[in-house]
């Protein structure tokens, strides 16, 4: 089962979790993206968050469905937020349920790499310098890449 | 054509969405994009650096040689951030 949100308002990562547990799993593992505040050594007032309606919803499905291809994963629970957040606020969740624990930890960190490359989400950071769009991280594609060719 | 933009491709053009009738001369992603960069200053700037956008065609994304039609739903923007 897969269940996407894309959503202004915040999650609660403990409802999440019990959402993805029934009796077929043995294994949860769970990401929590958090607004940091410091970025590039300048002090973050705030993120904020747009995305593609309709792509996006797409783009994290195809991601879900890719991962539970890939490994024996039972449920997946994607949480993105938009909007204006600010330092602590919770950003991002995935939630990847399996028998066992390879599985979903592979498949958890598997749709966090790609999500940073494939899903149509943009960050502005505003800080008191001004706001700006935050620029694609090597660290992002090359992450994506590993696993592309196999370096898991 | 319908042409969304998003971040700061949006924010060079000034508005988020506009359609479009190319002529029949416009035939791949790229092609738009050189026909695109000559409505306004705002555009111009947007499309400066073709390297720095990326689009999308029918919610998929796409490279710059891949073709286009008039009833496709096109975007353009920045390599995604998001996560």
């Amino acid at each position: 089962m897969i269940k996407i949100n894309i959503q202004p308002e915040d999650f609660d990562v403990t409802s999440e979790i019990k959402s993805l547990r029934c009796r077929a799993i043995g294994a949860i593992a769970t990401f929590s993206g958090i607004v940091r505040e410091n970025s590039d050594s300048k002090s973050l007032i705030s993120l904020t968050l747009e995305h593609y309606p309709g792509m996006s919803e797409k783009a994290l499905d195809k991601i879900a469905r890719q991962a539970m291809q890939e490994w024996p994963i039972e449920s997946v629970r994607i949480i993105h937020r938009i909007g204006r957040l600010t330092p602590e606020d919770n950003i991002v969740f995935v939630g990847c349920a399996s028998a066992h624990r390879h599985a979903a930890f592979d498949g958890c960190r598997f749709i966090m790499d790609f999500l940073k490359t494939d899903a149509p989400f943009w960050k502005a950071e505003e800080t008191k310098q001004g706001t700006a769009w935050v620029s694609q991280r090597e660290t992002d594609t090359s992450a994506k890449q590993g696993w592309l060719s196999g370096k898991k | 054509m319908r042409i969304y933009y998003f971040a700061w491709v949006r924010d060079h053009i000034g508005y988020s969405q506009e359609d479009i009738h190319c002529p029949e001369t416009v035939k791949t992603i790229s092609q738009l994009a050189a026909f695109l960069s000559q409505q306004s200053a705002g555009h111009a700037k947007a499309f400066d650096d073709l390297n720095a956008v990326r689009a999308a065609i029918n919610q998929e994304f796409v490279n710059s040689d891949k073709s286009v039609k008039d009833t496709d739903e096109i975007a353009f923007f920045p390599p995604v951030t998001g996560g």
